[in-house]
């Protein structure tokens, strides 16, 4: 393939971010609007027609003769050439994930660009302050999450990676005079930069003792007869753990080195996909305009974590220790976030934490993919819920931020009884629910029945443990849309317009989300995207997905969502005292989920009264007593010197000389004494 | 009696004294210039006494002198064009009361 196409798709949002940057505030807000939503529909269709030529056009670069799917290096350029072996190289690696991420970052990133043309002025049409800045940094973030996509080598995605990270703490304090925004962008750059730390230690570690950066070297072997085209292959994972193994590399508190390479990367991954224990900063992200909760904390960058494992999953195949911790992180992490997403208020953070739990349903269905099962059908399954959660979780997200916008709160108990005030929004909602919650046919049931088909396969365990938090999901989405749309008649306020349905620039994007949520499920993954390229299926057609599903596992999972279904009709479809004497019947429960399980209490506790209280303080105190004081007393011993001494100076010349005179005859004594 | 080198260096030890003497406590910076000249002549007599004495049928110590002499003119000139600024300025010309670049 000509580099011609990828290399636009990666400058266009740059060149946008540098213009609308640079010259923004010389054009009309109108005018930035429509440029931003323009570049990034051309960097759209250039992204659609590279994944169709990557999957359809059937070239040898990208397909082999068995029909496996091949990496493909675009292109690959010696960016910082430190020493022969040393070089860190920009390039495009074309595969079936990048690909499919190339769908996903601009098709969510395009529906945010329009939508945020309606959703960034208030009712009158007033633009807010700093619109141009806003969507500098959008292309700046899209920008920065394609390239992290096509990384050719893991240093590479380490630059875009703290790209994202910053271009999302620059959204996330878009309203910089908020001080809960400020608070809540830096608590999302200290807390990911932590989890990064972990990251970059992994690829110090994973690249000092295999000797290369790139993917290509550590996943695949080379096609013969082919330049720059690479095939997924488990041999060349267990070479590079022979090679480590028989190269005297220590090992460190009972884990090879391979083992703490891949669990310090995940780190990075726990850090941006928000898993338990790092996953305190997402929730707070959410003070950040809506469309950028959709765009970046719902759908493309948060599930870096993801796809970060997914790009080295050959290794973690070699690890199974790092894969049992995947597994378990998730699973924790997926039930915690679903509990406490029962009973939050604040409607974004209920779609926050559920983000985290299907982040974190992605992150097992990694955990439990195993080549033996099904071609690795946990792979397949993360990639595919990745795909349609990314699509209902943006329709979600900006459904919120349309019901956010109409109301301007952002609690359910100021909404109540909208289904009749804005019924685009609360159909496209109700679909959304219908796929995060798993019901046939819409998409999440496709991708979280793979999922839990995985995870049957590996363990019983956690396979009933998943199911549960997959039951808790739909209890708390058909809770949220019951108290967002029924509930009660909705009373508007003294002074404000009944609330409507938005601009077409907002609902637009929620009707395309909508239908791609109730079509994506029936897209044949199992033959786009596997582990090693090899397609599940002889031949495939619409009803592929339908026809490959397991009944027993599907129907029990559909089962456990309707049950949650029809609780959460019973107890929130009417205005009745049944929720009120749930929460006093457990008031210990409701008051830890409400308060997330005193996560960031605990957080607070361990930086303030043990880091900052026994060890900074100390080391301040130290600073500032015993350095300071050290040199301080020097610089006080020559002040106090030289005030005495300072009278000598006195600038008379005839002491000069009275001094120098009674000196000579002094020495010429001297001399003469001792001369004789 | 014969003329020795004490004969000119004892008056010229003796126009020394009086040099640094004036040049230590005399405050008219006039004055001050002149005890300069004193010691300086001093010296000039000291280089032509030992030339004479100590390598006769040389010059080296006469032409010597001849430039400090000229030089000694040079350096007056100058000296005396300075204070004469200050005087224009401040009005006196005792050296204590010259202070105002000082501080």
């Amino acid at each position: 393939m000509e580099p011609v196409i990828p290399i636009i798709i990666l400058a266009l949002p740059l060149t946008m971010f540098l213009v609308l940057g640079l010259l923004g505030h010389k054009m009309a807000h109108r005018t930035a609007g429509i440029l931003g939503t323009l570049s990034m529909g051309v960097t759209m269709v250039l992204a659609y027609i590279t994944t169709l030529t990557y999957f359809f056009s059937g070239s040898s670069e990208f397909i082999n003769e068995e029909g496996v799917r091949l990496q493909s290096v675009i292109f690959n350029w010696d960016w910082l050439a430190f020493t022969d072996s040393l070089v860190i190289r920009l390039g495009f690696l074309l595969d079936p994930i990048s690909a499919l991420l190339l769908v996903v970052i601009t098709t969510i990133s395009f529906m945010v660009h329009l939508y945020s043309n309606g959703y960034m002025r208030d009712h009158h049409g007033v633009w807010e302050t700093g619109f141009q800045r806003f969507y500098a940094f959008l292309s700046l973030f899209s920008f920065s999450m394609l390239g992290l996509v096509v990384a050719t080598n893991i240093f590479q995605m380490y630059i875009f990676w703290e790209l994202v990270g910053a271009s999302s703490y620059l959204l996330i304090g878009f309203y910089y005079t908020k001080p809960s925004a400020v608070s809540a962008s830096k608590k999302a750059f200290i807390v990911t930069r932590f989890a990064d730390l972990g990251f970059l230690i992994g690829i110090l570690v994973l690249s000092f003792y295999t000797g290369t950066f790139d993917f290509t070297n550590f996943t695949s072997t080379g096609v013969e007869g082919m330049a720059n085209v690479y095939q997924v292959d488990l041999t060349t994972a267990e070479g590079i753990r022979n090679w480590i193994a028989s190269s005297p590399a220590p090992v460190f508190m009972g884990g090879s080195v391979l083992t703490w390479a891949l669990v310090l990367i995940f780190m990075g991954g726990m850090g941006k996909s928000a898993m338990m224990p790092l996953h305190i900063w997402l929730p707070d992200a959410m003070e950040g305009p809506t469309p950028v909760s959709a765009l970046i904390h719902a759908a493309t960058m948060v599930v870096a974590g993801v796809f970060l494992v997914a790009r080295l999953f050959p290794l973690y195949l070699m690890e199974e220790v790092a894969l049992n911790i995947i597994t378990v992180v998730g699973a924790l992490t997926a039930f915690y976030a679903a509990m406490v997403a029962c009973v939050q208020v604040d409607i974004k953070r209920v779609l926050a934490f559920s983000t985290i739990s299907q982040i974190a349903f992605m992150m097992v269905s990694l955990g439990v993919a195993r080549p033996e099962f099904h071609h690795g059908l946990g792979y397949m399954a993360a990639m595919f819920h990745l795909f349609t959660h990314a699509m209902f979780k943006a329709l979600l997200f900006l459904c919120a931020g349309a019901l956010i916008h109409a109301i301007g709160s952002n609690d359910y108990t100021d909404m109540h009884g909208l289904r009749k005030h804005m019924p685009v929004t609360h159909v496209t909602f109700l679909i959304g629910c219908l796929a995060i919650a798993g019901i046939i046919p819409f998409a999440g049931f496709f991708s979280k029945d793979e999922i839990l088909t995985a995870v049957f396969g590996q363990s019983i365990f956690w396979y009933i443990w998943m199911s549960a938090v997959a039951g808790l999901t739909a209890f708390y989405m058909f809770r949220l849309y019951y108290l967002i749309f029924w509930w009660k008649e909705h009373k508007t306020p003294e002074g404000h317009h009944a609330p409507h349905d938005q601009l077409w620039t907002m609902t637009l994007p929620l009707v395309i989300l909508a239908v791609v949520s109730c079509v994506a499920g029936f897209v044949p993954f199992g033959n786009l995207v596997t582990w090693n390229g090899h397609p599940m299926f002889e031949s495939v057609n619409f009803f592929t997905n339908l026809g490959a599903l397991d009944w027993s596992v599907a129907a029990i999972s559909l089962a456990v969502a309707i049950l949650a279904i029809i609780l959460a009709t019973v107890m929130y479809k009417k205005e009745n005292p049944l929720p009120a004497k749930m929460r006093s019947a457990l008031p210990r429960l409701w008051d830890w989920c409400y308060h997330r399980f005193y996560w960031d209490e605990l957080y607070m506790f361990i930086t303030h009264k043990i880091i900052f209280g026994c060890i900074s303080r100390p080391i301040a105190w130290f600073d500032r007593h015993v350095i300071d004081g050290s040199m301080d007393g020097m610089a006080w011993v020559t002040q106090r010197i030289s005030f005495a001494i300072r009278g000598l100076q006195s600038g008379n010349i005839q002491l000069y000389v009275w001094i120098y005179l009674v000196g000579v005859i002094l020495l010429g004594a001297i001399t003469a004494v001792c001369l004789l | 009696m014969e003329l020795t080198i004490l004969w000119y260096l004892i008056p010229s030890l003796l126009m020394f004294c009086c040099g640094v003497y004036g040049f230590i406590t005399r405050k008219n910076m006039i004055a001050m210039l002149i005890s300069l000249e004193l010691m300086l002549n001093a010296v000039d007599i000291n280089f032509v006494v030992f030339n004479r004495f100590l390598f006769p049928g040389e010059l080296e110590g006469m032409f010597f002198t001849l430039f400090a002499i000229a030089l000694a003119a040079a350096e007056t000139a100058l000296a005396i064009a300075i204070i004469i600024n200050v005087f224009r300025v401040s009005e006196k010309i005792d050296v204590d009361d010259v202070t105002k670049m000082k501080f």
